[in-house]
């Protein structure tokens, strides 16, 4: 008797001591890194609070707000906007709607996360009031991807489309005409001409979905069919990523990124530098050059992707933030139009593309003269961006998402891309088969 | 009549005072506030991840689901994980258990110049914040050729290393980053139990005829020991919550998982994936698996045995 009850006390005091002592990670920045309010001045006004990682969108809200304010001095707004580091702005949503306290009204939501918070009851409010009186206008592969049983839940802060950067500054030297790439073989062959002649490789392969969904995609095919079951080990998946390996392996044309994903330190050095020819991102990338690579400026030109043999698919929408509006909310409905106006109406996605240099998920605003006015971004690439994205508007398809998405990416972080390509200790179909295996256990 | 009102005054305060002074009674009044922060702050969310842990939870929809999330835990990512962080609990003990001593042993000797600086200078990364530390580490550990550690090894004639994508510099990274922060921790622990050594027992070695090395091991050493038991009961602990030496350099997701702890694959799976029923079951693995360790430990150091046994 005196043994057991000695170790409960034993166990007791390793609880203590497993639960004392700091953690430096996640308990510090419990504040926002960034604040800002408007209209805090206006009596009267009702408050909105609003959640985000990127400091740039809450920027882009403020200005709403400020307009908002402008157009209907009856109903103002008290607009705060809190920016959070990336995953704690997540888990402290995750955690406050789960609890059923604490979210604020509105919150961005990136893409990768979003499937998380489309599960039990869903916490966020639908938005297809707004939405589907406009739906014609919109890029709807965008809408869906927030979308769970016909339901919109959030508004899509860009189209995203995956398109090729080539630097024209290397394709010049290695005597590449970049309007001659149609095909996946021409860029094959270019790359080599690239490699040969200037001894830089034609692209960089980031080790998270980055470097296989597009491709997985254009193929026609996905991680997960319309029924919602897993097909990642598809004889196309495992085709698309063969492709992606040759480029490294069989061709020699392509390296593994520098920092292992394109939003690293030492790929925007090693991109700026003119480490290698050519980029496959989506077209928010292009705030990136114009941040963090000035080197390049006037030496980037956009291209819609090669051609996949068998598929008319000319651009995949990937990536992307959702904001949506909490069951939190204290007026949904105020919440609701004002995300609207920033967000939804042709004004907003104009601001979409002026302030934030995103594509607009909107494509009836692709021509309108706001959009066609100078700005830096066409002077840094070149004026027929939205020429490009018109001319493929029908060919873009967007990604399934589903509760179990989040798992597969996270394969393709960890495993796939790492195996196949930096260890090369696995074949295409190997990796896919083995992280099928992994998703599987998780979703029985 | 004064002689009633006195009493009078004496007994009202009296009653209380006298129940709480009472040597019955005093001892729990002096541990209620630790009593109540501990049963609010910790044995509730104990008992609550346990309950959790045989719940599938999403908003508004919990219900139970009987051991499926213990089931679940068998898979090849919480082996992986379990290896790395056992690995990593073994290499962070030896170095921070022996090499401590040593240091301490030195910087106590009458020999050692500048000893309070060294002191400061060994204590000082246990204040640094992890995340500064990382980056630092991760910088000086780049893949690139021209990185700091790359440059050294290169003076040997050795090919740059891949430092954070390959499994044992992953698991040198977290230890070394791990080691250069409580390692001064550890020696201040060392350093005041060597100011319990008696002096009279090295003079009488020196008498004996014991040289430094005799002397170290069989009286320093010997004197250290409740102090090594807890450094290790401590450095065993810490090393199974390991969590951030593996944050600050991939974040949550380390390529081929090389850098996955059991913590950092219980808060993505818990709270980054919103699972939290596996997460909790998680939790209670661990507590299991270091409440196990620390038993076996401490029964093998003799930390139950009284002094007369």
């Amino acid at each position: 008797m005196k043994k057991i009850y000695f170790s409960f006390v034993f166990l007791l005091l390793t609880i203590v001591l497993i639960a004392c002592g700091g953690n430096g990670a996640t308990e510090s920045g419990e504040e926002a890194e960034e604040v800002v309010t408007v209209g805090d001045n206006i009596e009267g006004a009702s408050e909105l609070t609003f959640w985000t990682f990127a400091g740039t969108h809450a920027d882009f809200f403020e200005d709403a707000a400020i307009r908002w304010n402008e157009e209907f001095p009856d109903n103002p707004i008290q607009f705060t906007a809190e920016t959070y580091p990336f995953d704690q702005m997540h888990n402290n949503l995750t955690l406050a709607l789960q609890s059923g306290q604490g979210a604020p009204d509105m919150v961005d939501i990136e893409i990768a996360r979003f499937p998380n918070f489309l599960q039990g009851e869903i916490q966020l409010e639908p938005l297809n009031d707004l939405i589907e009186p406009e739906i014609d206008n919109f890029i709807t592969e965008r809408l869906d991807m927030y979308s769970h049983e016909g339901q919109y839940y959030g508004a899509p802060t860009h189209l995203g489309a995956t398109v090729v950067y080539y630097n024209t500054a290397i394709m010049e030297e290695a005597g590449v005409d970049i309007d001659k790439i149609i095909t996946w073989d021409d860029y094959v062959e270019a790359g080599i001409q690239v490699t040969e002649n200037t001894g830089v490789p034609m692209t960089t392969i980031a080790e998270n979905w980055y470097g296989i969904w597009p491709f997985v995609r254009q193929s026609g095919s996905d991680f997960f069919d319309d029924n919602g079951d897993l097909t990642l080990d598809s004889a196309e998946n495992i085709e698309a990523l063969q492709f992606v390996a040759d480029l490294v392996i069989e061709h020699e044309i392509a390296d593994v990124t520098p920092g292992g994903h394109y939003h690293s330190e030492e790929f925007f050095g090693f991109m700026n530098g003119g480490g290698q020819a050519s980029l496959i991102a989506p077209t928010f990338y292009m705030n990136e050059f114009m941040v963090n690579m000035e080197d390049l400026d006037g030496n980037i030109e956009m291209r819609p992707l090669p051609e996949w043999p068998g598929s008319d698919t000319r651009s995949v929408a990937m990536g992307g933030t959702g904001t949506t509006v909490t069951n939190q909310a204290e007026d949904v409905e105020l919440a609701k139009d004002f995300l609207a106006y920033a967000k939804l109406t042709e004004e907003g996605n104009i601001a979409l593309w002026t302030q934030l240099g995103f594509d607009p998920p909107r494509w009836d605003v692709w021509d309108s003269e706001e959009i066609r006015e100078d700005n830096d971004f066409y002077r840094y690439f070149h004026d027929d961006i939205f020429d490009i994205l018109l001319d493929i508007r029908d060919d873009v398809v967007g990604v399934h998402m589903t509760p179990y998405t989040p798992d597969v990416l996270e394969e393709i972080d960890s495993n796939i891309m790492f195996n196949v390509l930096r260890q090369q200790s696995q074949t295409p179909e190997e990796a896919l088969q083995q992280a099928t295996e992994s998703v599987r256990a998780i979703m029985d | 009549m004064g002689q009633e009102m006195k009493s009078n005054i004496y007994t009202r305060p009296n009653r209380l005072l006298t129940f709480l002074n009472s040597k019955k009674v005093a001892p729990y009044v002096f541990i209620f506030p630790f009593i109540i922060s501990f049963t609010l702050l910790t044995f509730y969310p104990t008992i609550q991840a346990f309950v959790m842990s045989f719940q599938r939870i999403l908003p508004g929809q919990t219900e139970f689901v009987g051991l499926s999330n213990y089931r679940r835990i068998l898979n090849p990512t919480f082996y992986q994980a379990f290896q790395n962080t056992t690995t990593y609990v073994i290499l962070t003990c030896v170095i921070l258990v022996t090499v401590p001593i040593f240091l301490a042993a030195m910087l106590n000797s009458k020999f050692a110049k500048f000893s309070t600086f060294y002191r400061a200078s060994l204590f000082i990364p246990s204040l640094a914040s992890i995340i500064v530390a990382g980056t630092v580490f991760r910088l000086l550990f780049g893949e690139t050729g021209s990185s700091f550690a790359n440059q050294v090894i290169g003076w040997f004639g050795v090919e740059p290393i891949q430092w954070q994508y390959t499994s044992w510099s992953a698991m040198f990274l977290m230890v070394i980053l791990s080691s250069w922060r409580w390692m001064g921790v550890n020696v201040m622990y060392y350093l005041a139990a060597l100011q319990n050594v008696p002096l009279e027992l090295y003079e009488s070695a020196d008498i004996d005829g014991a040289n430094v090395f005799q002397k170290f091991f069989y009286v320093t050493v010997p004197h250290l020991k409740p102090i090594i038991t807890f450094v290790t009961t401590i450095s065993i602990i810490n090393g199974f919550r390991m969590f951030e030496e593996s944050y600050v350099f991939w974040e949550t997701n380390s390529p081929g998982n090389i850098g996955l702890s059991m913590i950092g694959y219980m808060y993505t799976q818990g709270v980054q994936r919103n699972d939290m029923g596996f997460g909790a079951a998680l939790g209670v693995i661990i507590i299991l698996i270091i409440f196990v360790i620390s038993i076996i430990q401490l029964n093998l150091t003799g930390a139950f045995k009284r002094g007369d046994e």
